[in-house]
């Protein structure tokens, strides 16, 4: 059997925004139809060839709970394209992706968009479950006096929504300190990682490097033309991080708003084919899919250290060592976590108790590292960043003509993934 | 079990109900005929006595309409207007035995509903309609300069009330299925799947109990629609409105108030006789006669004369997204076809976006799109800044700026990244096509394509082609304005090819009146009651005078070498900073805060000769600045410009406002008469010079006594 490659055609994502600045009028559903018209215009891919569509996205929206089928329906395709939505916290772009990966290996697709979406601005809000309870149980009402049970105030109230462990009832941020202190990751090595996640973002867009994954979009009702991230801080720096106070262990924890990633909206989107069927169609692709990997951990003492378990793994599939990659895109969640996972890495320990190898995997040098920024400064919206980062890593491989990319992301659950693409123009 | 004796009415009975099949045999949609008529009578018969009928049907059997109208073939054979009378008493009688009939009598609507189909439908007992995207009901027959004459002036105000009526009737607009329902012209709604059996349900379900429907009126319509002091209030506010818009030159929409003022006072007997009689004087007024021509030559022009060449157009790339490029990715993107809106930076490109998403929000608050149609829509239209996007496009429009430079850079350009089977079309709307063309790689694949502003209200497409455009890129350019919902006339190619290059004397004209000392709103008004819908003065404004005195410029040569020179006024005034609507200030002066109406700018006599003017008489004034028009079309005919007087006439009609009820300028002629309008233009050239001088082809056709249509 003739193995099947496949190839990146390119991707792009609509610009990532602070949750409630321009997008805060649009849903999750109008930014994924918005990047899937802005992949399209992008790769000028006939509507017709087209295949699969498959987002992710995390927090959905019971109006539009298959949002990949929403939306390229919105997006005027055709409607004979199937679409579905998956969901892995951080990392549900990257299933998006793996599982268009595995339909075009298998042999069942030639051409899959798969990306994701996400809108921290529309969370839906709802009631509190008794009221819920109660709510449906109305629907049966006969007499006008059952409604007094209504009367009870307090039942109004909405359900506040948290970012929580299901498993362990702790905030992510919570868990990250878990991490920071037991890895031991100081506060001034996280803002330090904050400030250059920050200034490599704004150094990355006034050299017009992020404008080649970035299709610009209007936004009703005003029409304004958006074609930059608006999350990075150019003017970062010390002496203002330090002057945070912790946001989830107080007050003696590490984790500030400086040093996390921020509530972010957004959508982006890669056209995967088969490579022939690239070649075929003219396109000359980006990157080709080396391997890919998942892993999943104990929710409750290493919720984010998925990059540590996930990329010794891909590489072990890919035969290749940490000194054959060049290029890393690894997602940052948090500085601390990024820092965390680094450490592991490098450590003799870690891989001995916890990956069962001999030796520790290796340091991965800094300046190979999301140098045109990442999740810290660039923004996180869930379902879409890992769209993001392969696209990143084909376009930084291809401008620093190197050969192999890697791509690694933790996620909520305690989950990993990590990817290897090989550059295709090199 | 069926034995009607035409196939056009099939019966089917079906538990107790008759079903009747309206079927037009070998046509795809149903009209009303004579013919219909009598097998419909003898059904009635049968029905009528067949113990087991208990109730009827009236149902299509085509896939997309009801009953589109009458059918207007006949309409035209009628020379006398009692005969049309006749017809229409014909009909109202059938549908008066509809009306009372003794078993109900429902009719199951689906699809386009017009003019006598819905009269039809009026007259049963009950109106169910699907929610099909088709299904609309109309009375459009005053667009033909006739009325409703099957019982529509009488029965449709009873049903929904004087004001809701008369409004549907005057203006002839289109009612969707919910808003039906909610007027009370339709008393369900159903999904087509299910109309057949909601139909025979509530048909037997009428035999036990008649329909009781509330008037669904609002309280101040209710009040209004009380008492006879208050309806003539009603009467007379439409026929001011009226009045307004048509200054007299259409009987039809005052005989429909008529038929509802009369009819209303009286009992639906004598009412659908004043019906039947004003209906048969409209049919053969001559103001009916050349709206009807103009209907079958519009029909007539959606056909393609080489529908066989197109080549399929998905994706089409628009260079420019002002005004005009935005109208016209607009009508594209709405037809499905995939839109490149490409300007000079994105920032223009996006506010092309931004107009056409607002154009399309506000047919969404008019519950014409949906929310997510809207979506679906705009995601057809890809605002850019590069030509990379122009890739895989299969025509390009350009509607950049008037500049034959900027023409010729732009086509390089596009010709440099686009497929080599990519049309280029022009829509320059006075610059010759092979000039632009000139050093074209391809100028087989260049063509031109003339829009008119506002786009997605304008109704003409007029084509340009030039001695080297392929048949394929004719048929292609065509197929697609026809998709975009345009009428198409195919002319040669000149300084502004048919419409510009008539319009050009028109202006002409009443820039000669000014400058011998007529007034603007003399001139404007004049021309309004000829039949214009905007006056020229008016005209020259909203074009702006730049453009003005830009196509002057560029038709000057052409009318230079038949010794008439054009005034270079326009260009003095653009000159002092006066653009006309674009900037404020022209004839008319513009205020910036909305609802406040334009005043005449006086200041601008100074161009024509100072502040004293004078009266001319009106007759010769309409003629002056008519012929001109009328007597260059007959020259574009003669050089070949124009390919029939067909297209001549609808040209200008849907592209310039010559008065539709006059039929176009080769109609007008074949009115009139050649001879007389040879004599009207030599007794004009006697006074006025030889921009008067009667085209050729129209001093032939006076000696010859031939005209134009036969």
């Amino acid at each position: 059997m003739s193995e099947r490659k496949v190839v990146l055609v390119d991707g792009t994502r609509i610009p990532f925004l602070k949750a409630n600045t321009s997008y805060k009028n649009l849903r999750s559903y109008d930014l994924a139809r918005l990047a899937l018209k802005g992949l399209l215009d992008k790769t000028q891919l006939s509507p017709h060839e087209l295949q699969q569509v498959i987002a992710g996205t995390v927090i959905s929206n019971f109006t539009t709970s298959n949002v990949a089928r929403d939306a390229l329906l919105g997006a005027g395709l055709p409607y004979t394209i199937p679409a579905f939505t998956v969901t892995m916290a951080c990392i549900s772009a990257n299933q998006a992706i793996t599982s268009g990966i595995d339909l075009i290996a298998s042999g069942q697709k030639d051409v899959v968009i798969a990306g994701g979406t996400e809108s921290l601005s529309d969370v839906p809000i709802r009631y509190k479950k008794k009221f819920r309870r109660k709510l449906m149980a109305a629907q049966k009402f006969t007499k006008p006096w059952q409604f007094l049970t209504f009367l009870n105030l307090k039942d109004w109230l909405p359900e506040i929504p948290r970012v929580a462990e299901f498993a362990t009832n702790r905030t992510m941020g919570q868990d990250c300190e878990r991490t920071v202190s037991r890895i031991g990751v100081t506060r001034r090595e996280q803002d330090e990682f904050a400030i250059r996640s920050h200034h490599l973002a704004a150094e990355a867009t006034e050299k017009g490097f992020l404008s080649q994954e970035i299709t610009p979009i209007s936004v009703e009702p005003k029409f304004q033309l958006v074609d930059k991230d608006n999350g990075f801080r150019k003017d970062s720096s010390m002496e203002k991080l330090q002057k945070l106070r912790p946001a989830f262990v107080k007050p003696h924890g590490t984790i500030t708003a400086g040093n996390a990633s921020f509530l972010t909206d957004g959508a982006a989107f890669v056209l995967l084919m088969e490579e022939e069927k690239a070649r075929a169609l003219g396109y000359e692709p980006k990157a080709v899919v080396k391997s890919y990997a998942y892993t999943a951990q104990s929710p409750h003492d290493e919720l984010l250290l998925g990059p540590a378990y996930a990329i010794p793994k891909v590489l072990d599939q890919a035969n290749l060592t940490l000194q054959d990659i060049d290029v890393f895109e690894i997602h940052e969640a948090f500085a601390g976590q990024v820092l965390a996972a680094l450490k592991c890495l490098d450590s003799d320990t870690f891989a001995k108790e916890n990956l069962g190898r001999s030796q520790k995997v290796g340091e991965i040098p800094m300046d190979k590292v999301n140098t045109w920024g990442g999740s810290l400064s660039i923004g996180h919206p869930f379902g879409a960043t890992g769209s993001r980062l392969v696209t990143c890593a084909a376009n930084r491989l291809i401008h620093e003509n190197k050969k192999f990319a890697l791509i690694a992301s933790c996620a909520a659950g305690a989950l990993g993934h990590a990817m290897i693409i090989e550059n295709c123009r090199g | 079990m069926s034995n009607a004796e035409s196939k056009d009415v099939i019966l089917q009975k079906d538990d107790g109900v008759a079903l009747l099949w309206l079927d037009r045999q070998g046509e795809k949609v149903n009209t009303l005929s004579v013919k219909t008529l009598d097998s419909f009578s003898k059904l009635l018969d049968e029905l009528e006595k067949d113990p087991e009928v208990k109730a009827v049907v009236l149902i299509s059997k085509k896939k997309d309409n009801f009953i589109v109208g009458a059918d207007l073939d006949v309409l035209q054979t009628f020379d006398k207007a009692e005969d049309a009378q006749k017809a229409s008493q014909d009909g109202n009688d059938l549908l008066t035995r509809v009306s009372k009939f003794p078993k109900p009598f429902v009719a199951a609507i689906n699809g386009t509903t017009m003019g006598g189909g819905l009269e039809v439908a009026l007259a049963c007992h009950y109106r169910i309609v699907t929610d099909h995207p088709k299904t609309v009901l109309a009375l459009p027959e005053v667009k033909l300069g006739l009325l409703p004459g099957g019982g529509g002036t009488q029965r449709l105000p009873r049903l929904i009330g004087i004001q809701k009526a008369l409004g549907l009737m005057l203006t002839g607009r289109n009612v969707y299925p919910h808003k039906a329902k909610k007027i009370g012209l339709a008393d369900e709604i159903i999904h087509p799947h299910g109309l057949l059996q909601a139909a025979k349900n509530v048909a037997l379900k009428l035999t036990k109990k008649p329909h009781k429907r509330k008037k669904r009126m609002g309280f101040m319509e209710k009040a209004l629609e009380s008492t006879p002091l208050t309806k003539n209030i009603i009467y007379n506010t439409a026929k001011k409105q009226v009045m307004r818009q048509t200054y007299g030159n259409y009987p039809a929409p005052l005989k429909i108030i008529d038929c509802v003022k009369r009819g209303m006072g009286t009992n639906l007997k004598s009412g659908l006789q004043i019906e039947s009689k004003n209906f048969g004087e409209l049919v053969v007024s001559p103001e009916s006669t050349q709206l009807v021509n103009l209907f079958f030559a519009m029909t007539d022009s959606k056909k393609n004369p080489q529908q066989d060449k197109v080549k399929k157009v998905e994706k089409i790339g628009m260079l420019g997204a002002g005004l005009m490029g935005a109208g016209i990715a607009n009508i594209s993107a709405t037809k499905d076809i995939r839109v490149v809106l490409k300007d000079i930076s994105m920032e223009a490109a996006n506010n092309g976006f931004k107009n056409i998403s607002k154009d399309i929000g506000v047919k969404c608050k008019k519950r014409i799109y949906t929310a997510f149609q809207k979506d679906t829509i705009l995601s057809k239209v890809f605002p850019t800044d590069s030509y990379k996007s122009l890739r895989n496009t299969d025509v390009v429009i350009e509607a950049v700026f008037e500049d034959l430079d900027l023409k010729r850079k732009v086509l390089a350009e596009t010709e440099a990244v686009v497929r080599d089977d990519c049309i280029f079309a022009s829509n320059t709307s006075s610059l010759p096509i092979t000039d632009i063309a000139a050093e074209a790689k391809h100028p087989e694949r260049v063509i031109g394509m003339h829009y008119f502003s506002p786009v997605p209200k304008m109704p003409l497409l007029e084509i340009i082609t030039t001695d080297k455009t392929a048949d394929w890129v004719t048929a292609t350019a065509y197929d697609l304005g026809v998709k975009q919902g345009k009428t198409v006339i195919v002319v040669g190619d000149g300084p502004g090819f048919y419409t510009t290059r008539i319009l050009a004397p028109l202006m002409n004209e009443a820039i000669c009146l000014l400058e011998e000392g007529a007034k603007i709103e003399d001139i404007d008004r004049n021309m309004k009651l000829f039949g214009y819908p905007v006056g020229p003065i008016t005209l020259l404004d909203e074009v702006g005078l730049d453009v003005a005195a830009h196509v002057t410029d560029v038709m000057n040569d052409l009318f230079s070498k038949r010794g008439v020179t054009g005034s270079n006024v326009a260009k003095q005034i653009t000159d002092a900073g006066l653009k006309g609507r674009k900037n404020g200030k022209g004839f008319y002066l513009y205020p910036k805060k909305k609802g406040k109406k334009k005043t005449i700018n006086t200041d601008i006599y100074r161009f024509f000769g100072g502040n004293s003017r004078k009266t001319f008489d009106r007759e010769e004034m309409q003629l002056r600045v008519a012929l001109m028009m009328v007597n260059e079309a007959a020259v574009c005919l003669q050089d070949g410009i124009l390919k029939s007087p067909r297209d001549g006439d609808l040209g200008a009609i849907l592209g310039l406002g010559f008065p539709p009820f006059r039929g176009g300028p080769f109609r007008y002629i074949d009115t009139l008469g050649a001879s007389k309008v040879v004599a009207t233009l030599e007794s004009l050239q006697e006074k006025h010079g030889v921009r008067f001088t009667p085209a050729p082809i129209l001093q032939e056709y006076a000696k010859n006594n031939k005209k134009f249509y036969n």
